[in-house]
């Protein structure tokens, strides 16, 4: 993108960011919900922080060796320090250290 | 000094959040630099945007040119977990008056964690404690990334791989939603909505296949979710 179509994309996802918190605040006076709504409530963030991850993997070349093995590897590493170490800085960080290491010296 | 007290309040209160964002936004800073995208856009972003997880995709709808309805709509559904958290708000905002448009707009995941959790003092002014809260989280973020931002152009060094922080960021979350969820569909849903488009559909286009393909399969097997 150009500069230019920097600053109109920087607007509109100001503007939706600003309309999905102010949501419950201009819609729903009460705490009640439309049955629909609660439950893309509940699930929806599940769905879409798995489809982020594979989103973010989206330009690793697949049919070519490695065939995202790295990628892969580093995705159940930071997975598994997660689990076990319960911080997401730490895990976060190790994990994007790993991956670099496997992508600059192997 | 008016409000001492709160400010003194809500900056013990942020700590674990100055953390979290000024570490997290330096890694923002730092790859949207790596890109040779202008190190400025990350201060400007971290103003007007100010969502975290929003401003690490951001940087793959610059990189594939999305268009701007698409960027609107991935943007919704990227967000919409935030769009819940103003209901437990509705009655602490009520008395904010003219701090409320501020407070909403700064209410992040991190943000509404420490104003849902932590009991009020009274002796507080509360809304003025909301305030210096949101605002000093959103300082952290602002300075984490703006460092980042200029770190990063200023100091060459092999930034291979470091995209990947995009990724650890979303399994983390991912496994932090399924300790809430206990229910391993939504992760398939969302599992073969992507892998789906990721081999059909072209790049540009791919978030917004798999939310709508995400949708379509949720509300088909909506029954089997709910009873999980």
């Amino acid at each position: 993108m150009t500069n230019y179509e920097i600053y109109i994309a920087i607007a509109v996802m100001t503007i939706v960011n600003i309309i999905t918190r102010a949501f419950p605040f201009l819609f729903f006076r009460k705490n009640e919900l439309p049955s629909y709504i609660s439950f893309i409530e509940k699930f929806f963030p599940a769905i879409i922080m798995t489809i982020l991850i594979v989103y973010s993997v989206k330009d690793v070349e697949f049919s070519l060796f490695p065939y995202g093995l790295k990628e892969l590897g580093a995705i159940v590493f930071t997975a598994i320090l997660h689990i076990i170490l319960k911080n997401y800085l730490v895990s976060i960080f190790a994990g994007t250290i790993f991956y670099m290491f496997l992508v600059q010296y192997l | 000094m008016k409000y001492k007290k709160e400010i003194k309040k809500a900056f013990e209160v942020s700590i674990p959040v100055m953390m979290g964002y000024s570490v997290l936004g330096f890694a923002f800073g730092l790859l949207l630099v790596s890109f040779d995208y202008d190190w400025y856009l990350a201060p400007l972003m971290s103003i007007f945007i100010y969502a975290g997880a929003l401003q690490f995709v951001a940087i793959s709808f610059f990189n594939v040119k999305a268009g701007f309805v698409d960027i609107a709509i991935a943007s919704f559904f990227v967000n919409i977990r935030q769009s819940f958290y103003g209901l437990s708000l509705l009655k602490r905002f009520k008395k904010t008056g003219k701090l409320k448009p501020y407070l909403i707009f700064g209410l992040t995941d991190e943000t509404y964690a420490l104003l849902t959790t932590i009991k009020d003092d009274e002796q507080l002014k509360k809304r003025w404690y909301y305030f210096f809260l949101t605002a000093f989280n959103q300082s952290y973020w602002f300075i984490g990334s703006t460092l980042g931002a200029i770190v990063g152009s200023n100091i060459k060094f092999d930034t291979a791989g470091l995209e990947f922080s995009l990724t650890a960021l979303f399994v983390v979350l991912c496994i932090e939603q399924y300790k809430n969820l206990q229910n391993i569909t939504p992760f398939i849903i969302g599992l073969i909505a992507s892998l789906f488009s990721l081999i059909f559909i072209p790049s540009d286009k791919m978030l917004i296949v798999s939310i709508i393909i995400a949708l379509i399969m949720m509300f088909t097997f909506r029954k089997k979710i709910e009873n999980d």
